[in-house]
């Protein structure tokens, strides 16, 4: 099995705020990021599908499909957006890295046809990232 | 949801150590064979970078794993306050008779970091330069849950 990852990067905006707490417990559990006027990202997101080499092409899959994908599923829907007010998929849930990182990988995998999803990894700074995988799969693309 | 995902929730650490690789156990000829210049005897130092992997239930009140405050605070006492610009050799107790290798660092790393309540640790990487970097996931996967 071989691994083949596209990177893409999105801009967009969104902040933390769950209505069933108090402000004060907002602001205490989200801090910075309850900012009620929201604040923004450079978003870099690596998409990882798994799969065997085609023997005539000798591709896992197309990189230009990959491409159109990405760029149709998230590209589309996230740069440049407020995550909180304009994904329809992250309707009522804190946009945050793992949450976002699920949005996609549900977004990514039905549309992926030759090979198979592999992970998920979306950074929302150069230190915070979160990775999504299914379930029972090993980091190294093993299991 | 179309299958059971799993997720993990990566952070990264960066801190600033001395270390000389030296072995009581080979003579001064051999400690120089095998460590090279790593075995100057004033030591030397690298920017060391830490990636952290956690993987838990995604809280839905909150959309998070663990709350990064609580993490940060957490790897900041057991590693960071410890390691961060100290010399491994002669200020972390590990480092009395193991050699301070990267290998060694992330072991001793995992073994602090295992025991954080709110997510399960599931790897550890140290970058030692932008060209080596190693990691560690434990010796027993079931057993690393705290």
């Amino acid at each position: 099995m071989v691994l083949l990852t596209r990177k893409i990067e999105f801009a967009a905006s969104h902040l933390y705020n769950n209505p069933n707490y108090s402000a004060e417990e907002n602001r205490r559990i989200f801090g910075k990021c309850n900012n009620p006027h929201g604040h923004g990202h450079n978003y870099t997101l690596e998409v990882t599908v798994e799969g065997e080499p085609d023997p005539v092409t000798g591709m896992v899959l197309d990189l230009k499909e990959l491409k159109e994908i990405l760029e149709r599923e998230v590209m589309q829907r996230m740069d440049h957006r407020h995550l909180n007010y304009e994904v329809a998929e992250l309707a009522g849930q804190i946009p945050t890295c793992e949450n976002i990182a699920l949005v996609i990988w549900n977004l990514l995998e039905p549309k992926i046809r030759q090979g198979r999803l592999h992970r998920v990894r979306l950074y929302e700074s150069a230190d915070l990232f979160a990775d999504c995988y299914r379930n029972g799969a090993s980091a190294g693309g093993k299991a | 949801m179309s299958v059971a995902l799993r997720i993990e929730l990566g952070r990264r650490y960066r801190f600033c150590a001395s270390h000389r690789l030296h072995s009581a156990h080979l003579t001064e000829e051999e400690n120089c064979r095998v460590f090279g210049k790593c075995n100057n005897p004033y030591g030397h130092g690298h920017n060391y970078v830490l990636e952290v992997s956690m993987s838990g239930e995604v809280d839905p009140a909150t959309g998070m794993i663990a709350n990064l405050a609580d993490l940060d605070a957490f790897v900041e006492r057991q590693v960071l306050e410890g390691f961060d610009h100290k010399s491994l050799n002669e200020e972390v107790a590990a480092f009395r008779d193991k050699v301070p290798t990267t290998e060694n660092l992330c072991i001793e790393i995992f073994e602090r970091l295992k025991t954080f309540p709110k997510a399960k640790l599931e790897r550890i990487r140290v970058q030692e330069t932008g060209n080596n970097s190693f990691e560690y996931a434990g010796e027993n996967q079931e057993g690393n849950r705290p």
